[in-house]
């Protein structure tokens, strides 16, 4: 197995808000190798998009802070980085893209100068140069007539068709590590395949890394290498695919995986979860998981379990869990 | 230029014309509510005003015929810039008002430069430091200047910068017999338009600061601008770029409908500094009650507005592209 | 909590708000009982031209020796008189408009809106020039000409607020039994679509109190009041002698104009609290 390209650890995000401080994040560890793509999963408030943000460091400052821990690349953390060499590596080593590609793009700037940008600035190309290689990569994520495209702003185009010029982006400087924050969820289902398909070609045809943030573990099932679970905060589970869709041990990835098998049916019944996320300003006293639990017990509802290794890169946060451990 | 384009400015411009007919109307209107008509006017300054002369008077101005009539007749002149006559200076209204005009423009002009470039960069200043001292520093004195009154402040000016330090000078358009020409009368022209615009400038300091501050708050909450913090673009770079020209779009609008104000304004300014533009001829036209003289500039003075409306809009749709499609 | 202590509680969160509350209530007690109070008249010659404040007078006397104390105590009236007046008026008018237009929509909107498109289009304050000079000045056709000029604004934003409600609930509701369309408008959608007209003309009144000045600069006040306006006017021909003369009353003007927004935007905060992020 190649080595960590993104080795993060003990990672913990608070934000102060008027009510108070929360902790967003959770002495979050976990790493991404060359060339692998690995879904952060969760609910909407379990802290994943936080934790991707943080990477790069986008969290906005204030009401956010990254209170511990450390986010090695490429040898350097880039927790300690000045903010000039962070620059260097966003958009250049590291890049992303987000969930609405109508509000990350901007809509007074035409494609070709949004994406002409980051050529200039990290690969030192002229204004023409940069034209050039835009309608390549337009052409490369399958932009039909991109000499034309990269001339038009974000309003003339479709919503799958603006996920692909923010995946353009992205690819401009041949990045290392790609981080997708919910890539397809803006988008209409038919065209969610597409681009998944495409964030796929393109991640064999670079060899890039992918950290995929995703609330669907459909999604997973045909995407990822390696699954982390995230919930309030904190990596309830971690396994490799097979693992996690096989032998899934913690009762929220359960929960998680009978939401995403139930989606695809047709009789229009729903299976959730029962009951919501706790508010990070009343979380519970023992596992923030137990109050919607079903095999929760007396142990459950007084202390948070700790993380349980199986074996390298698996592990559970479950007391439910380490009890059936052989 | 792009066809829709074209067609979006012959529309705009076709939408004038009754803008421009309904300014006419409304200044007939006021015509005929004016106390005594042109006929008694001339009649009396004349010093023989015999009923006979003065309605040998009215049917030479065609003020015997019926109303509507008339109107037509005035219309018909207004197609040839004839607004009849200064009664008192015995020149025809136009003719003045056009060599009034020029100063005003330059006048008007220069103070929008100042305003929006001021207003721009201390908008973007105090956004980008939210709550420090200079942020509160600005915002008050932009509350207090709000509250001047112009024409105040021009007073107040004239005695810090004229009287007690004597640095610059306190009316006038140039300086009396100097006999300046070429680039020496250009500059001796700045130099006394430096406090004039100022005083008009500031009020629209304050406005442009208030909004461009509140408008790049806002832009800044935008998804876009974390994909260019993503990208590694500097922050300077994201204010400058990305933000302003976003946030620039309330302030491009507020500074259109504003026109007519400043306009107004100018009137009061230039009666402060003895600029040589309309002001001092409304001033002028106030004095010996020239009704005929107030009414053709309030005539012209529309105009220039309806126009300067037109060019603004026109740059509205440069700055955003959405803008013709909608 | 009451509506109105929620009102008061939410306005005083905004301390400049509160400062400018109790600003505008000195100024408008000095606007009713200062000229029964400093009961000089202000037309009056009372001492010699030229006298330096605090010297036989508070402020001292003018180009033609009256008290500025007077003037400034006569023209608080005239000011505060003039602003209400007139935004009130501009209110009446803009509501009225905007009302039907926002109420009935389709052409009657068309007409409506052109006609306030077109009054922005007009300098606002060369139109209110003309009109006070075509009818002479006194404080009827002054507060008249700045209604006239002033009123587009509140017109526009009327008819906003009325096309929101217009097609709510309660106002089919009111239309199913059968509700004539004035009571609709006047009882049922008027007072919910009023807390931002409220702000709007509370501003109002701090740009028509400028507007008022800026004309009575111009010689354009009634001639029997003094306003601050035309105290600046009469002295900037000594502005180099006697600043103090113009800078008094331009003070009272500033003050008075911003403890008047710094209320309007206490009220904004307190009436419209969605919008305050």
């Amino acid at each position: 197995m190649a080595g960590p390209i993104l080795d993060i650890q003990g990672l913990s995000v608070d934000f102060d808000t008027g009510h108070g401080c929360v902790h967003a994040i959770n002495d979050l560890s976990f790493q991404i190798s060359e060339g692998e793509t690995v879904a952060l999963v969760g609910e909407s408030g379990s802290g994943k998009s936080t934790a991707a943000m943080s990477i790069l460091r986008l969290i906005p400052n204030p009401p956010g802070r990254i209170v511990a821990g450390s986010i090695t690349f490429d040898e350097s953390d880039l927790l300690q980085l000045q903010e000039d060499e962070l620059r260097r590596i966003r958009g250049r080593d590291i890049a992303m893209i987000f969930q609405d590609p109508m509000m990350a793009l901007n809509p007074v700037y035409t494609i070709e100068r949004q994406i002409g940008e980051v050529l200039e600035l990290h690969m030192g190309m002229s204004k023409r140069e940069a034209f050039t290689e835009t309608v390549e990569l337009l052409r490369l994520v399958g932009i039909p007539a991109p000499d034309q495209r990269a001339q038009q702003y974000p309003h003339n185009l479709s919503g799958g068709m603006r996920q692909r010029v923010m995946i353009a982006m992205a690819l401009a400087c041949r990045p290392r590590l790609l981080i997708a924050d919910e890539p397809t969820t803006a988008l209409d289902v038919t065209v969610q395949a597409q681009v998944l398909d495409l964030i796929q070609g393109l991640k064999q045809k670079f060899g890039m890394a992918v950290l995929l943030i995703t609330h669907d573990l459909g999604i997973v099932a045909e995407t990822a290498d390696r699954v982390v679970v995230m919930y309030t905060g904190r990596k309830v589970e971690e396994g490799s695919v097979v693992e996690i869709f096989d032998d899934l041990r913690h009762p929220y990835t359960r929960g998680l995986l009978n939401a995403a098998k139930w989606e695809g049916k047709s009789d229009g019944e729903l299976y959730e979860i029962p009951g919501t996320v706790p508010s990070p300003f009343n979380m519970p006293t023992g596992c923030s998981f137990a109050p919607r639990c079903s095999l929760a017990d007396q142990q459950c509802h007084e202390a948070m379990p700790t993380l349980t290794e199986f074996s390298q890169r698996r592990n559970v946060r479950c007391f439910a869990a380490e009890r059936e451990m052989p | 230029m792009k066809k829709s384009t074209v067609t979006f400015i012959i529309r705009r411009l076709l939408q004038v014309i009754p803008v421009v007919i309904a300014i006419a109307s409304l200044n007939f209107l006021l015509l005929h509510m004016t106390p005594g008509d042109a006929a008694d006017i001339i009649a009396g300054q004349m010093g023989h005003a015999t009923v006979e002369f003065t309605q040998q008077l009215r049917q030479e101005f065609g003020l015997d015929k019926p109303l509507y009539e008339q109107f037509f007749i005035y219309l018909g002149k207004l197609l040839t810039f004839d607004l009849g006559m200064s009664h008192l200076q015995q020149t025809p209204v136009i003719d003045l008002i056009v060599g009034r005009l020029p100063a005003t423009l330059i006048l008007m002009v220069s103070a929008i430069v100042i305003s929006v470039a001021v207003g721009i960069a201390l908008g973007i200043g105090a956004a980008r430091r939210q709550g420090t001292l200079a942020d509160s520093l600005i915002s008050v004195l932009a509350l207090v200047v709000y509250a001047t009154p112009a024409f105040w402040l021009g007073l107040m000016l004239i005695v810090l910068f004229s009287i007690v330090f004597d640095i610059l000078p306190s009316g006038g358009m140039t300086q009396i017999g100097a006999g300046f020409t070429g680039l020496d009368y250009i500059l001796d022209v700045a130099w006394h338009l430096v406090l004039p615009a100022t005083t008009l400038g500031l009020f629209y300091v304050a406005i442009y600061t208030r909004l461009m501050r509140a408008s790049m708050l806002e832009v800044y909450s935008l998804d876009f601008i974390v994909t260019a913090r993503a990208k590694g673009l500097s922050e300077g770079k994201i204010a400058w770029t990305h933000t302003m020209r976003n946030a620039l779009l309330p302030v491009v609008t507020l500074a259109g409908v504003q026109i007519g104000h400043l306009l107004g304004g100018s009137i009061l300014v230039e009666t402060v500094f003895s600029w040589p533009g309309l002001g001092r001829l409304v001033f002028d036209a106030l004095l010996q009650r020239d009704l005929n003289l107030l009414l053709g500039i309030l005539f012209i003075s529309s105009v220039v507005v309806v126009v300067a409306n037109l060019l603004v809009d026109l740059l509205y749709s440069v700055l955003d592209p959405r803008i013709v499609h909608k | 909590m009451n509506r109105l202590q929620i009102f008061w509680f939410r306005f005083r969160r905004n301390r400049a708000a509160t400062v400018g509350v109790v600003v505008l209530f000195a100024i408008i007690l000095m606007a009713m009982f200062g000229p029964l109070i400093y009961a000089i008249d202000p037309f009056e010659m009372v001492g010699r031209p030229f006298t330096l404040p605090l010297d036989r007078f508070p402020l001292g006397t003018d180009v033609a020796g009256r008290d500025i104390l007077a003037g400034l105590v006569h023209g608080a009236r005239v000011s505060l008189l003039i602003g209400v007046l007139s935004s009130l008026t501009a209110t009446i008018i803009g509501v009225t408009f905007g009302a039907i237009a926002g109420y009935y929509g389709g052409r009657i909107d068309d007409l409506l809106m052109r006609t306030t498109e077109f009054f922005l289009c007009i300098p606002s304050f060369v139109l209110a020039v003309v009109l006070v000079a075509i009818f002479q000045p006194d404080v009827v056709t002054i507060t008249i000409a700045i209604a006239v000029v002033s009123w587009p604004s509140v017109a526009r934003l009327a008819r906003g607020e009325f096309i929101a409600h217009r097609d709510r609930e309660y106002v089919q509701g009111c239309r199913a039994i059968g509700m004539p369309d004035w009571e609709i408008i006047v009882l049922q959608i008027l007072p919910n679509a009023l807390p931002p007209i409220i702000v709007v003309s509370s501003l109002m009144v701090a740009t028509a109190i400028l507007t008022e000045s800026g004309l009575s600069f111009l010689g354009l006040s009634d001639p029997n009041l003094v306003s601050w306006g035309y105290m600046i006017g009469v002295a900037r021909t000594v502005l180099r002698t006697a600043w103090w003369m113009a800078a008094i009353p331009g003070v009272m003007i500033l003050v008075t104009v911003l403890a008047i927004n710094l209320v309007g935007e206490g009220l904004n905060d307190a009436l419209n609290p969605k919008l305050r992020k």
